[in-house]
């Protein structure tokens, strides 16, 4: 090691422990000294887990009943396209049962030919594809429509994941049962305790919907369905009914609770639009964003996240003043259609205070709105789909809030 | 377009339809169909026997439902289920079965395989026709002495039965106007 180099080195040091004011336990001199582990790691095993170091989470469940309520993807600490299956959101309304997949079954019933009952292991038998697709709540963002009082975007837009799912095409359960002439909706209910379903068009079913048995390369979370759930691509998330046990065709849909009570949505004139299932298309800065701090000036990489429920993503643009210039941001390939896609901007901070804002345009055409436009025609009270251009305010200090 | 590919996508499914293709799964029994089918369609069907009062409905509520709903419907920790009728296009809506809920019939689908939260499916068909005439009898929607059972309760007309339109979106941006001028 050259002399400047090694007084490099110890100026590091020095002003380090000066700057955090702590003295590096582990070496006096230097941070590059460490010349690695001396003892074995740990040994083999059968089942991975993260580093201890590692305590990314999602968000902590509140509220009186736990088996009731949701926990958000900590979207501001995930890379690229895909949740990791433990980070994915849950919303349960009765709990995650406890299900044996040998005593797993699917029915399949109403208006076809034959009724069918399937195990979980003769679905897996049947021909399957993977996808990957975005799962989001219609109540994402739902704190976004008065005061931004979400801290960052976790609680802002932590109940949208993203996963590679694996099964069976719907359409081949359904020809297997033979669907009968006028069968036009069906209805989908799981084996949680309350029972939860909805109703949707067949349609869907015979253009993308599966029946999946497979997240991330390996059997669904509980929280996600086990053993089996439906996976509606790009439809709002309570209709991808987890713990899937029933389906039941018909010829008009069931107006069960969730889709009356619930998933509608209240407009200024008092008329409700109901089976509203498409997830428009919306994107986020992930970083810069809320709660989060930039240290210094200069080079930073804006990064976030867009989905359509309608297809594909084009365009994403980003604006670093309020909106009044906008950079197409580069998206990263391939994009899944209905699915995450991660955008990146480089950006140099001028220290001074900004207004970050991304805006994305799916294969429709359809251009993410700001949430004015939005209120403008839904008013406050809909609760559901907000869909909206999200701000994140950047001061001087460098700290990062919601705007 | 959209609707046209769809369409052309159905027909060969509908068709192939009759015959099989990877023969797996089995028929279940008429009884273990009967025996999941808890779904209640909007026009009655899947309503099992049974019937309940208004006043075996309020002997109900108040052993299995008033602690999370309030005495009378009003809310507590849960959910009002009565009250809200003509707030739905003011600033402060309140959403209840009276005020928003299209069909009896979802009440009874609810009610009956979801509640109560702690014990979800443990209601018998007559307690569950009897609190559903309970809290819609609180709403003004049925009289004091109406019977609700597989006949009256279809015939329910729910005072926001015609308050739900469908998806209109896209509504925001060119392609709203676009579809507004069509």
């Amino acid at each position: 090691m050259s002399d400047n180099r090694r007084r490099f080195l110890k100026l590091g040091v020095t002003l380090g422990s000066v700057l955090t004011g702590c003295n590096r336990a582990k070496s006096p001199t230097a941070e590059l000294d460490d010349e690695g582990p001396k003892r074995l790691g740990k040994p083999l095993s059968e089942y991975g887990e993260r580093s201890s170091f590692e305590t990314v989470k999602r968000s902590t469940p509140t509220g009186k009943n736990l088996e009731i309520g949701a926990t958000r993807t900590p979207l501001q600490e995930c890379y690229g396209v895909i949740t990791p299956s433990s980070l994915h959101f849950e919303r349960h309304h009765s709990g995650v049962p406890e299900i044996d997949p040998a005593q797993h079954r699917l029915l399949i019933h109403g208006m076809v030919d034959r009724p069918l009952v399937f195990t979980v292991e003769e679905l897996k038998r049947l021909p399957s594809v993977s996808r990957v697709h975005f799962v989001e709540c219609a109540g994402n963002s739902g704190s976004e429509w008065g005061p931004k009082t979400a801290p960052n975007v976790q609680n802002s837009h932590g109940l949208a994941s993203c996963s590679e799912w694996t099964g069976v095409p719907l359409a081949i359960l359904l020809e297997e049962a033979g669907v009968q002439a006028g069968a036009k909706w069906l209805v989908a209910e799981g084996a949680d305790p309350c029972k939860m379903s909805r109703s949707l068009p067949i349609q869907k079913a015979l253009d993308d919907i599966l029946v999946v048995y497979a997240q991330n390369g390996e059997a669904i979370r509980p929280a996600q369905g086990y053993p089996l759930r439906l996976m509606v691509p790009g439809w709002e998330g309570n209709i991808n009914v987890k713990w899937l046990r029933r389906i039941k065709v018909s010829a008009e849909p069931f107006y069960t609770k969730d889709e009356t009570s619930k998933y509608t949505e209240l407009m200024p004139d008092g008329k409700a639009r109901i089976f509203t299932f498409e997830m428009d298309a919306k994107s986020v800065i992930t970083y810069p964003s809320g709660g989060q701090k930039l240290l210094k000036p200069g080079f930073h990489e804006i990064r976030g996240l867009a989905w359509s429920g309608r297809g594909r993503i084009e365009k994403v643009e980003v604006s670093a003043d309020g909106g009044k210039v906008w950079t197409a941001a580069k998206l990263q390939e391939p994009r899944h259609s209905k699915a995450f896609t991660p955008f990146r901007l480089p950006w140099t901070w001028d220290g001074g205070e900004a207004a970050l804002m991304s805006r994305s345009t799916d294969e429709t055409g359809y251009v993410q709105p700001p949430v004015e436009e939005l209120i403008a025609v839904r008013g406050l009270n809909s609760n559901y789909h907000n869909n909206a251009i999200k701000t994140w305010k950047v001061h001087p200090d460098g700290s990062v809030t919601n705007a | 377009m959209r609707s046209l590919f769809v369409v052309v996508l159905a027909l060969p499914v509908f068709l192939m339809a009759q015959s099989p293709k990877y023969k797996v799964g089995r028929a279940p029994t008429a009884e273990e169909v009967k025996a999941w089918d808890v779904s209640i369609g909007p026009d009655g069907s899947g309503l099992p026997e049974g019937s309940g009062t208004v006043a075996e409905g309020k002997d109900v509520y108040s052993r299995r439902c008033q602690r999370c709903h309030g005495a009378e419907g009003k809310g507590a920790d849960d959910a009002a289920l009565v009250g809200g009728q003509g707030t739905l296009a003011t600033p402060k809506p309140l959403k209840t079965v009276g005020s928003f809920w299209p069909y009896a019939t979802s009440l009874f689908d609810y009610t009956h395989r979801s509640m109560p939260f702690k014990d979800p499916g443990t209601l018998t068909p007559n307690q569950v026709y009897a609190v559903v005439a309970y809290i819609l009898n609180l709403n003004g929607i049925i009289g004091p002495d109406d019977k609700m059972n597989a006949q009256t309760l279809p015939k329910v007309r729910m005072p926001n039965r015609d308050g739900f339109v469908k998806d209109p979106r896209p509504d925001t941006g060119a392609k709203s106007k676009k579809k507004a001028v069509k």
